[in-house]
């Protein structure tokens, strides 16, 4: 983003979120819900879900008002427009299930002060005509929602022997207890950012070799 | 690599013996033979399958690391097998293999590799290998067996040969059966927490207790003292962490008789193992002669602070831990004054 400011809708306006720009694997933001509720597959999925529906329902309205809302309240007026998404949100989960509305506990509420929508809001909806907004939330929330599941399938699978809470390793399966803790979400964090920055950096090295070869 | 013709400018000392990494490394090495040895004596095959798998871990993903970093292979400094045998020697004797292995790959990854190497790991690597079992694996990690039981070069301890991501048998049956006399299944420590049950100094002094595989304390003191004597270890740490635990369980035990004493808190435990071979590991601990000290005496005092009051009844690991995550500061305090400057110490 940021130099284009064309107003084609383009595969890259949804792949950019996904991949390039990730919002927690190359952004490092939203980091909160990232570590709270990626102990299951299941709650990483729904997170990730809720957000996407939060940006892109905000990110939509934020741009069909963006002549409309004065410039010095603009924050305020963001913030008052994902409330309203992040209680509908909240009041859903709790109709459809009351166990997940549960595990997920006070960060669905929070889903308010996540930086990434408050960020794409100012940064990107505020700016685009709505179409481009729509479709840029969708990417952003898809790579969210990719970065936690990431996060969420090894904590389970370790943590508990189960993904999506199916037993892979049958009941005599020695669950690892630090991966369902706090600490077990910063190294499974740390480890899939190690491993993508040590993919990045191979790549980039392997193509200065190839143009030093080709120089030579 | 190539080597290339190189003129050094050097300050002196230009003759010195010639001590370098491989040679301290391996002198440590050797110096922990003994008590593995020992603990192999002691609780058999089990323990010898253990150390062959801690070691086998740290080495392999020792390579592994400097394969993906694409660095020369650095095996040949012993460092890793250090480690492995470190590490083997802070378990339990019936410690699942598979779990042995998992401590071995995170210590070398997490706590080495992560950081660049050799030289630049701020934490002790078998602790922190140690640690991350101790927090995955709560249960397997507190199950200790009786040593010098019967049979125990001929047969396995059962938990030993738990496969890949399984519980581990509860062993509370085979433990009657071959247990020389009563066996509680719980260490001195636990015992001495729990139950106010006093275990004889001379059964700590040898080790033969239940707890972990290296915890001899005569045999881990001679070895210790080989080190020191051949100035590979700065011996004022293990005699500041001693005298600081001594000091501190002497006093407390004024205060409340009950209170374990100075000699069973220096015996038991891991606390002889960690303070010859973790905290006076060169890298973690500071270099100023008076950082050395305070280094040693906070260690000695967590250590102690924890088994008097903390929920944990053993708190060695923890407390070297922590004295190595101070190390930097303590090194920045005590910075000696340089000769000529003014009296205020100037920051660089």
């Amino acid at each position: 983003m940021g130099m284009n400011k064309s107003d084609d809708v383009t595969w890259d306006s949804f792949a950019e979120g996904l991949w390039r720009e990730n919002p927690v694997f190359v952004m490092l933001l939203g980091m909160c819900p990232v570590l709270a509720v990626t102990n299951s597959a299941i709650n990483a999925l729904a997170m990730g879900l809720a957000t996407t529906f939060v940006l892109m329902a905000s990110g939509l309205l934020i741009s069909l008002m963006r002549h409309l809302i004065p410039k010095q309240v603009r924050i305020a007026a963001f913030i008052v427009i994902i409330a309203t998404f992040v209680t509908v949100v909240d009041y859903s989960i709790q109709a459809i299930s009351l166990d997940l509305y549960n595990a997920l506990g006070a960060f669905i509420q929070l889903i308010v002060v996540n930086c990434i929508i408050l960020g794409r809001a100012e940064a990107y909806a505020s700016k685009r005509r709505p179409a481009l907004a729509l479709i840029s939330a969708l990417g952003m929330g898809a790579g969210f929602t990719f970065a936690l599941l990431c996060l969420g399938v090894v904590r389970e699978i370790l943590g508990a022997g189960a993904l999506f809470g199916f037993d892979l390793f049958g009941a005599n399966f020695e669950p690892w207890v630090v991966m369902v803790l706090p600490p077990g979400g910063f190294i499974i964090l740390g480890a899939w950012l190690l491993l993508f920055d040590w993919r990045k950096h191979r790549t980039q090295l392997r193509s200065l070799q190839e143009e030093r070869g080709r120089a030579g | 690599m190539k080597k290339k013709a190189q003129l050094e400018l050097r300050t002196s000392p230009h003759a010195h013996a010639g001590q370098d990494v491989v040679q301290i490394m391996r002198n440590v090495v050797w110096a922990t033979v003994p008590i593995a040895g020992f603990a192999v004596w002691q609780y058999g095959l089990s323990v010898l399958a253990l150390l062959l798998t801690a070691v086998l871990s740290c080495l392999l993903s020792e390579r592994l690391f400097n394969r993906l970093g694409l660095e020369p292979s650095t095996l040949g400094d012993w460092s890793a097998s250090i480690t492995g045998i470190l590490l083997a020697l802070t378990l339990p004797p019936g410690f699942p293999l598979w779990m042995t292995a998992v401590a071995g790959i995170i210590a070398i990854a997490m706590g080495k590799a992560l950081f660049g190497g050799l030289g630049m790991n701020p934490l002790n690597p078998a602790l922190v290998g140690r640690a991350f079992v101790q927090a995955a694996f709560p249960v397997a990690i507190t199950t200790w067996t009786p040593s010098l039981f019967n049979g125990r070069f001929t047969s396995f301890i059962p938990t030993t040969l738990t496969a890949p991501f399984q519980r581990p048998p509860a062993i509370t049956e085979w433990v009657q059966g071959v247990a020389v006399d009563s066996f509680a299944g719980a260490t001195p420590l636990a015992l001495m927490k729990f139950e106010h049950a006093a275990t004889p100094v001379t059964d700590l002094i040898l080790g033969a207790t239940a707890g972990s595989t290296g915890e001899s304390a005569l045999v881990i003191l001679v070895c210790g003292l080989y080190l020191a004597f051949r100035r590979m270890l700065d011996w004022r740490i293990p005699v500041s962490i001693m005298a600081a635990t001594a000091f501190l369980s002497w006093a407390y035990q004024l205060i409340e008789p009950t209170a374990p004493g100075p000699l069973f808190m220096l015996c038991s435990g891991g606390l002889m193992l960690g303070a010859w071979f973790m905290a006076s590991d060169m890298v973690g601990s500071p270099v100023t002669p008076l950082g050395v000290v305070i280094y040693g005496l906070l260690i000695g005092f967590i250590t102690v602070a924890v088994r008097l009051f903390g929920g944990l009844n053993e708190g060695v690991m923890y407390a070297i831990l922590l004295g190595n995550a101070a190390t930097p500061l303590i090194d920045q305090w005590t910075q000696p004054r340089v000769f000529g400057a003014d009296g205020r110490r100037k920051q660089a």
